[in-house]
């Protein structure tokens, strides 16, 4: 009922962007149902991070934000909070997993210190160094050329084989001569755009990528820059993993593209790209399955999403499932942060008080994700959260098949090459390598967003 | 002499499908890949199949065809005298169920082969006249003489071969064992017959010899079966003609692409009947080789095939094999069916994705083994090794139970006492009619479907 759009009057479709009439219930252009337009989220208050506590202002003033409401929607005044006392909220009202970024300023720690804090606050998701699902050893180094140094290839028919080098290339994708498949686009893939950057492999282990992301910068209605970063993770045990991904990263990655320039508040703005990608990712589950596709998975198209719009001052993240986003600031010797939290069985017993850390990551449901895209999804629960970084830094967007290798903010940063907020693509393939040479279990992809977003052009090649 | 394409011009060629069953997910350096590969013809003859394959089809005609009667008229056929009458009326049979315009000719088959109708090298075209003139001739047949069946094979190809139609088979019936020629002699007819015509052959009463008819009906892609009673063969001519009369084209072939470094280690159907067609390949170009699939009309059937190919890393996918369907031309080209299934092999370091077996292919394997059971059972049986009897057809029992072949399990029930079905557990039945277990060993190979 609060979602009907009398009581969230919508300018345009956010669909197809067509003008709307008050109380319009369809979009008379393109059908779209308005009563699914969310009223605004609750907007978590903004949080400084790694600084001082703000003052009364927001530090930087360049952007000239829509002006925020004074009430609940409801007739109430809006909470107000000190920035010390609440350290930040997803849109549902969860707390953020981490406490890191509203740490007052202070001395940097010794590492062992730091590292032992670490462990004793929050959620985690620690693991042993070999993973014990991964029973096989390592693989044998790849057929395919590394992925660094090659172009995706076409597989069009004509090309001659990677693998044998020998026989050409069938319609079917196979070599006519050692039926070996061969690379698909989305084996690699790599993008940057302006000063943002990602990288997704299908690892090692895996036959085929189910990540996929999208990457892009705009400006605000003001012309400040504003950079852009989706990441997606197909559900394996779903049908068409990597169909899910696609279509949900490109449909969240066109909704924010398309919110930013006309001033929608950056964490409005994710909260309604999720929403965008779960209905890109809902529309293919009345699709008929590609032939190829034989085996018995009964499930809906799912995914995860994780996303983060930077701007001059701003840093927003969304996410539903268990890829993540790690604040990591160019002084190392500051400490780095992840700002979400999985929507992981585990997450979900220790946050419930259910369990001990302990105890849940023990569990071999630990790591089942609660949160996803899809169909089949039983509520979906976008979180969304804002912080205002006081120092500069890059923002890594990524899979589980990248933190898998680097799990806590410590080993992030670590993995992080020094200079990846001027380098973000060079340093997407260092994490990409650095998950590659843990095993590649699983499909990597990673996106940096250097924080703040520098101005146009600025990026760097 | 054929000419493909031509007959193509004159006949309803159905629409064919290719749908694979597998499951390609290998463990980390494992090899073997098996895939069922389901092949379906639909449409012949009627007006979907002018819209599917115009190219083939010219209305208002049906498949041309020629059929020869084969009949044994050997000097056993008059004990009883019932045999040779029966013989007769079914032969009447078949030639009732003569498609106008079919050619046709009927053989007296002894230690040589005699043109009963119409006679002089000739074929007869099937109306109301020539069918009636044919079973006049039946009269003419009589008990006398000796079994040399590979004359009979050799006088119906060169019969069948003086039209040109699409469609060339024989109906064969023997009552004793191929005694006036050598094993050698029938293989060598066999073997140029092979391809050029399909045989149905049927043995009536009990004292022929299972693999002689069962060897001539696999050799030219018929089928195979008793008819122990005399009284039951005018029914059953009667339906190998109409299923004669359902076919629209010949010669088809599995054409199987392989990359290098692949083996097959085997191909076979396994479903209407366990056929072994590994060692029945003819190359076709690189890496590929043609399966012979014989005539088709509106069914369906389902082949095995397995390949061995080199172990690749985790997570590498290749084509293990590319299967389509072709009908070779003399002339060395093909007319490719339009139908191609893929089997795949893809490394996987999931145990729960790779341990799995797929169920058609799981199935399969246990109705090829319960033929083998079967028959290693009685082989055994007759070698008089009870022991080893028992325990085959146990296992036999064990497999015809779990799979549902109910036909089977009661084939098998008339040849052993079960005592425990689920477990094997059986006796061998101290006295057992011959009928019966002539029934068992030629019905041996005859399999069920998954349910899918």
């Amino acid at each position: 009922m609060s979602q009907m759009p009398q009581q969230a009057p919508v300018s345009k479709c956010p669909s197809c962007e067509e003008p709307l009439e008050p109380g319009d219930r369809f979009c008379g252009a393109c059908g779209y149902d308005l009563s699914v337009v969310p009223a605004p989220p609750e907007d978590s208050p903004t949080v400084v991070m790694n600084g001082a506590a703000p003052g009364p202002g927001p530090a930087r003033d360049e952007v000239d934000w829509p002006t925020a409401r004074d009430s609940d929607g409801q007739g109430r005044p809006a909470p107000v909070h000190a920035a010390a006392e609440l350290p930040g909220t997803d849109s549902g009202g969860s707390p953020l997993p981490s406490q890191e970024p509203s740490a007052p300023e202070e001395p940097a720690r010794e590492p062992g210190r730091e590292s032992a804090q670490e462990h004793s606050s929050g959620v985690r998701l620690d693991r042993p160094a070999e993973p014990d699902e991964y029973p096989l050893q390592a693989p044998a180094p790849r057929s395919s050329p590394e992925p660094a140094a090659a172009a995706p290839a076409a597989g069009a028919g004509g090309k001659v084989c990677v693998a044998c080098r020998a026989g050409r290339v069938d319609r079917d994708g196979y070599c006519e001569n050692c039926g070996h498949a061969q690379p698909r686009e989305r084996d690699h893939m790599e993008q940057e755009s302006g000063p943002v950057a990602a990288v997704s492999d299908r690892g090692l282990r895996h036959h085929r990528n189910e990540d996929a992301f999208s990457v892009g910068c705009t400006a605000l209605p003001d012309g400040a820059p504003a950079t852009v970063a989706i990441v997606c993770d197909g559900v394996s045990s779903a049908t068409r993993p990597d169909d899910a991904s696609l279509a949900a990263s490109r449909a969240a990655g066109e909704s924010l593209l398309g919110a930013l320039p006309r001033g929608t508040h950056p964490q409005q703005a994710m909260h309604d790209a999720i929403l965008a990608a779960s209905h890109a990712v809902n529309a293919l589950a009345a699709e008929p399955a590609t032939a190829r596709e034989q085996a018995p998975h009964q499930n809906a198209p799912a995914c995860t999403l994780v996303g983060a719009v930077v701007t001059a001052g701003l840093l927003v993240v969304g996410w539903v499932g268990d890829s993540r986003v790690y604040w990591v600031p160019a002084d190392r010797a500051t400490p780095p942060a992840r700002l979400t939290e999985d929507d992981s069985w585990a997450a979900q017993m220790v946050a419930a008080g259910l369990m001990s850390e302990a105890e849940a990551y023990a569990d071999e449901r630990a790591h089942a994700i609660t949160g996803w895209l899809g169909a089949d999804a039983y509520e979906l629960e976008p979180h969304t959260a804002s912080f205002k970084p006081d120092r500069p830094g890059v923002v890594v967007v990524c899979t589980d098949g990248l933190w898998n290798y680097a799990e806590s903010a410590q080993e992030m940063a670590e993995a992080t090459p020094l200079d990846a907020a001027v380098r973000p693509l060079h340093s997407a393939r260092v994490l990409v390598g650095h998950a590659l040479d843990g095993g590649g279990h699983d499909n990597v992809t990673v996106a940096l967003l250097p924080f703040p977003a520098p101005p146009q052009g600025a990026g760097s090649a | 002499m054929r000419s493909g394409m031509a007959n193509f011009s004159k006949s309803n060629v159905p629409q064919f499908a290719v749908d694979v069953y597998q499951n390609e997910y290998l463990p980390e350096g494992g090899r073997e890949v098996n895939a069922i590969v389901t092949v379906t013809a639909t449409g012949g003859g009627t007006v979907g199949s002018a819209v599917a394959a115009p190219h083939l089809y010219s209305p208002g005609q049906g498949p041309s065809a020629a059929v020869a009667l084969l009949v044994d008229c050997s000097g056993s056929m008059d004990y009883p005298p019932t045999k040779m009458r029966n013989a007769r009326d079914a032969t009447a049979a078949a030639i009732d169920t003569l498609r106008d315009g079919v050619h046709f000719t009927v053989v007296a088959g002894t230690h040589v082969a005699k043109e009963v109708y119409p006679g002089d090298g000739q074929l007869a075209v099937a109306d109301q006249t020539t069918r009636e003139r044919a079973k006049q001739a039946l009269r003419r047949l009589s008990a006398g003489g000796g079994t040399a069946i590979g004359t009979w094979l050799r006088l119906a190809d060169r019969l069948l071969s003086t039209a040109d139609v699409a469609i060339r088979h024989a109906i064969l019936l023997t009552d004793g064992r191929n005694e006036h020629e050598s094993p050698e002699g029938l293989g060598a007819a066999l073997d140029s017959c092979a391809g050029r015509f399909t045989c149905d052959a049927r043995g009536v009463g009990t004292d022929w010899e299972v693999k002689e008819v069962t060897g001539i009906a696999s050799a030219l892609l018929g089928t195979a079966d008793i008819v122990a009673d005399p009284a039951g063969l005018a029914g059953d001519f009667t339906r190998m003609m109409e299923t004669a009369m359902g076919k629209e084209v010949a010669d088809v072939a599995l054409r199987l692409w392989t990359p290098v470094g692949t083996t097959v280690r085997f191909v076979k159907q396994v479903a209407p009947t366990v056929e072994e067609l590994t060692g029945r390949r003819t190359e076709a170009g690189p890496r590929a080789g043609d399966y012979p699939l014989g005539s088709w009309g509106d069914e369906s059937r389902d082949y095995h095939v397995c390949v061995e190919v080199p172990a690749a890393g985790l997570g590498q996918e290749m084509l293990a094999a590319r299967a389509s369907l072709v009908i070779p031309e003399p002339d060395g080209s093909v007319q490719n069916l339009g139908a191609q299934g893929l089997v795949r092999a893809v490394w996987t370091d999931d145990m729960a994705a790779s341990t799995s077996i797929d169920p058609q292919v799981a199935h399969y394997t246990g109705q090829a083994e319960l033929a083998q059971a079967i028959q290693q059972g009685l082989d055994l049986r007759k070698a008089g090794d009870i022991d080893g009897a028992t325990a085959k057809l146990g296992r036999a029992v064990q497999l015809a139970g779990s799979s549902g072949n109910a036909d089977t399990a009661k084939l098998l029930s008339k040849v052993v006492d079960v005592v425990d079905a689920a477990a094997g557990t059986v006796r061998l039945k101290a006295k057992v009619e011959e009928a019966d277990e002539m029934t068992l060993e030629t019905r041996s190979t005859k399999t069920v479907r998954v349910k899918k």
